[in-house]
């Protein structure tokens, strides 16, 4: 299997605690700190828990509690392009399950998983606040709404798939 | 000559239907036919059907609108404009006329969207000019307790959902001892599917936001804010931070906050896509660093919130409406609604609707007008089935029940709730049993995982489901579903396990036949 490139800097310690030391002067700063660690590399390494933990003086379970109880702290780098599809309630009763499941047949994976080529994560998300303009997606940090099955071809055309 | 003022909006909703590519074939157009024209992006009107909403002004002042916009649009209108035409007379397809005569925008009371799609939403000069800053000039005469003294007077109840006066939160930390560090919080973790109020407002007007935690601040001796953002929402923290900025820079914000000698400073905070975070203590978690765990309370967070500090924490719109309340005074605000539910409330028309959007309007008004007269009926033409009114965690109210007045306890009465004032709009085409099973679902994800009843019975409750809809023992395992519903509504420690039976059983109760029970007759539907 050969994984697209990647748009994440590679992992290392030195950077992350950088990054540590950017926000340690914040109060609470352990989610912005996640955030910009998830951030640069694309996820948080599990490398990165006792850097964070080692400087913030917090144990290495505390920090791996607060990674794995939040969705957007990823564990594994995503595939080349992230398309979320909305599968709220608002985004329902416009019939987003046939788009979610024509994305999975376009890309050969359930919901929540990456493409076998490593281009697309297809995850679901549970509102963007686009619920008036329902069905609603997002690649790549890119909005979309009024979303149609032409649309979704196009997105998925746009991320290569 | 001066340039003519076009407006798109910045407006995630606007941007997600094209507004940024609008934007560009304006330009190139302007570039091309050597028109004069300066774009502004303002926020959103709330006539969400329109956007992206393109808004021509005319020497007058008076702004005409045509949407929805795409980028083809451009060309005719420039070219229009580059030729000298008023805006008025600019015949075309999307044309809508004056945008403040369309009866969707006109039959509003907007006191806390008064600015919202008119402004610029990151310009202070702009703000101050539409009476921006008025509540904190006159909050700073006041003494702190006489700030809470108005705000309690106006009635109003938190926007985030409970309800709970707000007066009374500010009173309760305003009494802990002053010199010790307090907070003000500002819940913008809207999750809530159908609702996007809190974003409108914050990307559209986000000084009205920073204005009213300014004065939350002035009022408890709070010297420091967080605003507690959600991550899907990028737009509104590129808008709010803009704000600050430029409040901090004129000295609204700071260590001497409008010539107050008093303090306070605002930063915002991104969330993890948690929806559980929304929940007040969960939240509290989350800012300190940790698992967004709910607490049990006592202790309230008014009492011990962030950093066990006394902490006023309050919804995005509960704060918004605050400027207004101190700029028009209590009264003003309190002649609006009915029975306890005073002022107004920014209601969220969504879903399967043909003109959803953003209707401001005093409390009072029935759940049929909103649908039917005010959102134009379903989008896809077909009746409406079910409308979810709060939420994921609001229950479904069927045809028979329109004549609900929009009220804090009138939705109580009928087993809902108003939430955040999100409305969600089915056609005939919505499986109740599944949204049943979706509701479990949601619930199952999203659990914090901290109390039993939510973190084991949202996912019995899935599995119940799934068994009822395959025909299993039905009337058995619809008496465990109740029972497991009645655990939960009880024994949560939150809303989100403790609500989650109410789209279920709203589902059940008015939809028997779609859990394989015979339907229910017209006439005890009504009661």
């Amino acid at each position: 299997m050969s994984l697209a490139e990647s748009r994440f800097e590679p992992w290392s310690a030195e950077r992350t605690r950088a990054i540590v030391a950017e926000h340690q002067s914040l109060e609470g700063p352990l989610m912005p700190i996640l955030h910009a660690v998830n951030h640069a590399f694309g996820h948080v390494p599990e490398a990165a828990v006792p850097v964070i933990a080692h400087a913030l003086n917090l144990s290495r379970a505390e920090v791996h509690g607060v990674v794995t109880f939040y969705h957007d702290f990823r564990r594994q780098v995503p595939g080349k392009h992230v398309l979320k599809l909305c599968r709220a309630e608002a985004c329902q009763s416009m019939g987003c399950e046939s788009l979610v499941k024509h994305a999975e047949d376009r890309l050969g994976v359930e919901c929540g998983n990456t493409s076998a080529d490593g281009r697309v994560t297809l995850e679901p998300i549970y509102c963007l606040g686009l619920c008036a303009t329902a069905p609603s997606a997002m690649l790549d940090g890119k909005l979309v709404g009024r979303l149609t099955q032409k649309k979704l071809d196009a997105l998925l055309k746009e991320a290569g798939a | 000559m001066t340039a003519i003022r076009v407006f798109v909006p910045r407006d995630a909703a606007a941007i997600a239907c094209g507004a940024d590519e609008v934007v560009a074939s304006l330009t190139a157009a302007a570039k091309k036919h050597k028109a004069s024209i300066t774009i502004v992006r303002n926020g959103s009107r709330g006539m969400l059907w329109l956007e992206p909403l393109v808004e021509i002004e005319d020497a007058n002042g008076a702004r005409y609108g045509f949407g929805p916009a795409e980028p083809e649009d451009a060309e005719a209108l420039v070219k229009a404009l580059a030729g000298k035409t008023a805006p008025k007379d600019i015949k075309h397809g999307k044309a809508v006329g004056l945008v403040e005569e369309i009866p969707f925008f006109k039959k509003q009371t907007r006191l806390t969207f008064a600015r919202c799609g008119i402004t610029d939403p990151v310009s202070l000069a702009d703000y101050k000019a539409h009476d921006g800053y008025k509540g904190l000039e006159n909050a700073v005469k006041l003494k702190p307790i006489e700030i809470v003294d108005v705000v309690q007077k106006s009635g109003l109840r938190g926007r985030g959902g409970a309800g709970f006066p707000t007066g009374i939160k500010w009173r309760t930390v305003h009494d802990t001892p002053m010199g010790q560090q307090k907070y003000i919080v500002c819940n913008a973790d809207e999750g809530d599917s159908g609702t996007f109020a809190d974003r409108m407002i914050m990307e559209g007007d986000p000084f009205v936001l920073i204005e009213g935690m300014t004065i939350a601040g002035l009022a408890v001796g709070a010297t420091k804010g967080y605003i507690y953002l959600r991550s899907e929402y990028p737009h509104a923290e590129i808008a709010l931070n803009e704000a600050i900025a430029a409040a901090k820079a004129a000295g609204y914000l700071g260590a001497n906050v409008a010539g107050s000698k008093r303090a306070f400073d605002l930063e915002v905070r991104m969330g993890a896509g948690a929806y559980v975070c929304g929940e007040e203590t969960s939240l509290l978690e989350s800012l300190e660093g940790k698992r967004g765990l709910v607490r049990a309370k006592p202790p309230l967070p008014a009492h011990k919130g962030l950093f066990d500090q006394p902490t006023i924490i309050n919804n995005v719109l509960s704060l918004a409406a605050v400027p207004y309340i101190l700029t028009e005074g209590s009264e003003a605000y309190a002649n609006y609604g009915m029975g306890r539910s005073r002022g107004t409330m920014p209601i969220q028309l969504a879903g399967n609707l043909k003109h959803g959007g953003l209707f401001e309007v005093a409390f009072g008004i029935t759940l049929g007008e909103l649908v039917d007269a005010i959102g134009g009926g379903t989008l896809s033409g077909r009746p409406v089935k079910a409308v979810q009114v709060g939420g994921p965690l609001g229950a479904y109210f069927p045809r028979q029940l329109f004549d609900t007045p929009f009220d804090y306890e009138a939705f109580a009465a009928r087993d809902g709730l108003i939430g955040h004032g999100g409305v969600v709009v089915f056609d005939e085409t919505a499986e109740m049993g599944k949204m049943a099973r979706f509701a479990f679902d949601f619930c199952a994800i999203e659990s914090c995982g901290k109390c039993t009843p939510c973190r084991i019975g949202a996912v019995r409750g899935r599995e119940t489901v799934d068994k009822i809809l395959n025909g299993q023992n039905v009337e058995a395992n619809i008496a465990i579903m109740e029972d497991l519903c009645n655990t939960m509504k009880f024994g949560s420690l939150c809303a989100l396990g403790g609500f989650t039976p109410y789209p279920v059983m709203s589902a059940l109760k008015h939809f028997p036949q779609d859990f394989g029970r015979p339907a229910k007759k017209f006439a005890d539907a009504a009661e």
